[in-house]
């Protein structure tokens, strides 16, 4: 910037990622400039919304800055997952994602507020606060990574990780108003993220487009030595195509009717099958009856399960929080009792019930074989169908405080993101329209490795959606 | 009535592999505490295991040894419990897919082979260490505080779980004995009981002799060397005699030997209750063994040393046999020519105490300084032994020394002796002909060990006679 009478407005609200890299790389503005314009936004906004539970002043890297969910380990970098019993900790390595995003030069923001360990879908569950929704601050963002989520949406971030073990991901993109992806199982790495549900955590992108979800997807993918369950990865494309010709869609029946799901939120996404239709995708209905019927119960008894046991570490010994005691057993106890909030230590009970001995083959084991079946359905659909399509969430973002009496009631906003997760499927959540005012997600399921698939659809979807990303509230 | 005691081994082998179990932390003792420690196994939050590969080989290894069956696919699954050494709170173990299953285990005795059934044998991760300060017994229960060091923590452990095979103290000994030397030649473990490498828990009951019932069993645990192991079991199974005949009822506990006292104190029955939630690790994947590395790691295996015993045995005894071979020294007996029991006597005696790799010894010129053994000088023989594994080892300068035998030099060599020792000279007139030995002693010290002993003897033997 030669000799400094240009100046570069940065709307933080408007700008996609990919637009951001665009001016990094004319040397429009700095990486400096641009990670401070951010800051600046957080500073005018987060007060309201509280999407950031800390913030990173200098800016790390020359590329475009990125929020990271309070559960990626970064070096140097309190991570606390929500949590109460992780407060102070501060961590010694980098999750292998903060470290592919360090290696492609992407600066670090800060840190987003989330539900305590994932477990939550509305991000009160959080020990430091709740999260507000930039289209309604009445309303919450969703959960668990409702922080990435809000910043995002609200221009707190022009792009940002979460995690999903159940929805957590594609319904707080789907409440936000943006693009949220769930990775196949195994395609990113989870070393160094704080576990909640291993055989289902996984990290990705919530962004504003398609095409930002699949460049961040392409930082962050890729087998790693460092977790066993990670895969080698096909190559990541950037979707340009804008037509759907060629495409089969299937509409599982189930996941369109299921009891709950509120007329808006069927409107909107009657409303974007027809226009796939229009774009040259072949539309069917299928069914997924089992995927749908047990699903839910089925996750409910093994995340908990192995959230029981990845939480036992949190004893007191090693890091954060102690509350001493005269003995051990004590200690511990007393440690885990005032460093969990009501929800961790409801699953960590139900986990350790689903385990015990003589219990284990009724509730895990069998939740386990169900797991088969969901998967062998999922994949007999994909025999007609390239795509599965329905509403991300049941409902549209709800008041805070609605459901945090009901675990049960909001057990049931992940009902429909639930099942595709339990066979370990990708699946991508775009803006497809409002309802009374509030974004609705369309939920696009694809076969395991299938993203690329995703992206195009998606990407087509969302340009003849035309769906503007930016809350009402601040046009 | 008679007993028969019915015994059941669990023993856990620290594998010497030069990183942990799943992380690359340096494994083995040596360093200051929480030097050896990262993300993984101190717990840290999101750290995952990956498995060490030399680990799974040396485990198939051992199966194979072991005679088991090598899973086509094993699972790792977490054992859940809370205690400060187990910073995960749960160990990553093997539950109902074991690495190796279903094997047998030859064990030589005097009256013939025994053979062991061994259950399975799997790979996990070793605890941390700690240190309870203040308080009772080392125990954490009132103990002022609790220190932990993890360099141990996450040592890759092969727990072996053998059937109730094992009918007496003495049985179990030998068993451990030849399954150590079958760890060590393998390469995989030093398997010393002082250091912790090897670990030994007893499972004891004892029935009526005659019939197959088995009765209800205890637990011997903290058994730190095999004869510490067999003290205990015997202990054991005499305490569970006198309950029987009594007319009492042995009931199912743990307990803990103390070898200082030879007493064995029951743990807290709180502890046995446990319920350690065993499921599949899902940070891991199965382990899937590749057909060819267990065909080849079959292909090989060494002789095993009970096939070796029992081979021995037909030239030698038993007792001698079971010495070479769990000593460690029989190949070399068997590169050795010569009159066997010579040989023998040779390797687990002098070249024993001379402390010499028996591997390093040229077996050719070990032959020939047996064979002359009787003509050569005595100090010759055991430089030439302790010197005999040193590289370019030759006998000749040893076998050219001739012993001093000739009467007329030794005689004024013996005289002296006998003028300088009147009391042991009159003693031995006396009666006392066992001090003859001392007098040779002394000679063959005047003579730099140069004398033949027999010859002394013999002058030695006439002289006192003769000026009795």
């Amino acid at each position: 910037m030669g000799g400094g009478s240009k100046v570069t407005v940065v709307d933080t609200l408007r700008l996609t990622a990919e637009d951001a890299a665009g001016l990094l790389e004319g040397r429009e503005l700095s990486a400096a400039e641009l990670h401070r314009a951010y800051l600046d936004a957080i500073s005018e906004r987060d007060g309201e919304l509280h999407c950031y539970l800390r913030t990173v002043d200098a800016a790390e890297g020359d590329g475009v800055p990125i929020a990271l969910k309070d559960l990626v380990s970064t070096r140097g970098v309190e991570t606390t997952a929500g949590s109460r019993i992780l407060a102070g900790y501060v961590p010694e390595f980098d999750a292998t994602v903060a470290t592919r995003c360090r290696q492609a030069g992407l600066p670090v923001l800060g840190k987003t507020n989330m539900d305590e360990f994932a477990m939550g879908s509305s991000t009160e569950n959080s020990a430091y606060g709740p999260t507000h929704n930039p289209w309604d601050p009445t309303r919450v963002p969703g959960g668990s990574s409702g922080g990435s989520a809000a910043a995002v949406a609200a221009g707190l971030a022009p792009w940002a990780l979460g995690s999903d073990t159940g929805g957590s991901i594609k319904q707080p993109a789907a409440l936000c108003g943006i693009v949220g992806l769930r990775p196949t199982y195994g395609t990113v790495s989870r070393y160094g993220i704080v576990a909640f549900a291993s055989s289902l955590d996984q990290i990705g992108p919530l962004t504003k487009t398609v095409r930002d979800c699949a460049l961040l997807y392409r930082v962050v993918a890729g087998r790693d030595p460092c977790d066993s369950t990670t895969v080698e990865v096909p190559p990541v494309e950037i979707p340009e195509a804008e037509d759907l010709k060629g495409l089969r869609i299937g509409v599982p029946t189930e996941l369109n009717e299921a009891e709950g799901i509120e007329p808006g939120v069927s409107e909107a996404v009657g409303r974007a099958i027809e226009l796939a239709r229009e774009l040259g995708a072949e539309v069917g209905e299928c069914s997924l009856p089992r995927s749908v019927e047990f699903g839910l119960p089925c996750y409910y008894l093994i995340a908990p399960a192995e959230a029981s046991s990845n939480l036992a570490r949190y004893d007191g010994v090693r890091y954060a929080i102690r509350e001493p005691a005269d003995a051990y057993m004590e200690m511990v106890e007393r440690t885990r009792d005032a460093g969990f909030g009501d929800e961790p230590k409801r699953r960590i009970m139900l986990g350790t019930y689903a385990l015990s001995a003589g219990y284990f083959e009724a509730y895990y084991g069998q939740a386990q074989k169900v797991r088969t079946v969901i998967a062998d359905e999922h994949r007999a659909a994909f025999e007609d169908f390239d795509v599965l399509v329905s509403p991300t969430s049941p409902t549209v973002a709800f008041e805070l405080g609605a459901k945090t009496a009901d675990p049960l009631a909001m057990y049931l906003s992940d009902v429909l993101t639930i099942p595709a997760n339990m066979a370990g499927l990708p699946g991508l959540s775009i803006p497809c329209g409002l309802s009374d005012g509030l974004p609705v997600g369309l939920q696009l399921i694809g076969p395991q490795f299938a993203e690329n698939t995703l992206f195009r659809a998606g990407h087509a979807l969302e340009r003849a959606l035309g769906f503007d990303v930016v809350p009402e509230r601040y046009r | 009535m008679s007993w028969e005691p019915v015994i059941g081994l669990e023993i856990h082998v620290q594998l010497k592999t030069r990183t942990k179990m799943f992380c690359a932390c340096e494994a083995g003792f040596g360093a200051d505490p929480n030097r050896r420690t990262c993300p993984v196994c101190l717990a840290m939050p999101g750290a995952l295991p990956v498995p060490n590969a030399r680990a799974v080989e040396w485990a198939v290894k051992l199966g194979l040894a072991l005679g088991c069956e090598i899973a086509d696919r094993a699972v790792f699954a977490r054992k859940n419990y809370f205690y400060p050494d187990n910073p995960k709170g749960y160990q990553i173990s093997q539950y109902d897919q074991p690495l190796c299953v279903g094997g047998r285990f030859v064990v030589p005795g005097p009256g013939g082979d025994h053979e062991v059934g061994i259950v399975r044998a799997h790979l996990e991760e070793d605890a941390a260490k700690t240190v309870h300060v203040g308080g009772a017994g080392g125990r954490i229960g009132g103990s002022a505080h609790s220190l932990v060091d993890f360099n141990r923590g996450g040592t890759p452990l092969v727990e072996i779980v053998t059937q109730p095979d094992l009918h007496s103290a003495d049985e179990a000994k030998r068993f451990l004995q030849l399954l150590r030397q079958t760890i060590v030649e393998l390469g995989i473990s030093d398997a010393e009981m002082e250091k912790g490498t090897l670990r030994v828990d007893a499972n004891v009951s004892v029935r009526p002799a005659g019939s197959d019932e088995l009765r209800t069993r205890t637990e011997l645990k903290n058994m730190n060397s095999f004869n510490f192991v067999a003290r205990g079991i015997e202990a054991e199974i005499e305490r569970q005699i006198g309950v029987w005949d009594a007319g009492g009822e042995v009931v199912q506990h743990t307990y803990d030997f103390h070898a200082a006292t030879g007493e064995l104190t029951a743990r807290r029955s709180k502890e046995e209750a446990e319920d350690y939630r065993y499921f599949p690790e899902p940070d891991l994947v199965p382990v899937e063994p590749p057909r060819e590395l267990v065909d080849g790691l079959r292909g090989e295996l060494p002789e095993l040393p009970g096939a070796r015993i029992r081979r021995l045995e037909a030239e030698l005894d038993f007792d001698t046999a079971l010495g070479l071979v769990t000593s460690g020294r029989d190949r070399l007996y068997e590169r050795t020519a010569g009159d066997r029991r010579a040989v023998a006597n040779v390797l687990m005696n002098q070249l024993a105490g001379a402390g010499v790799d028996p591997d390093a010894v040229d077996a050719d010129e070990l032959g020939r300084l047996i064979e002359a053994r009787e003509r050569i000088p005595r100090a010759a023989f055991a430089e030439a032994l302790a010197k005999a594994a040193e590289p370019g080892f030759s006998a000749d300068p040893y076998l050219a020394e001739e012993a001093l035998a000739d009467t007329a030099a030794l005689a004024p060599i013996v005289d002296r002796v006998l003028a300088a020792n009147p009391g042991q000279v009159e003693a031995y007139r006396g009666g006392k002909e066992g001090l003859l030995g001392f007098f040779v002693g002394q000679v063959m010290r005047e003579t730099d060990g140069k004398a033949d002993a027999k010859a002394v003897s013999e002058l030695l033997r006439e002289k006192l006679a003769a000026s009795r």
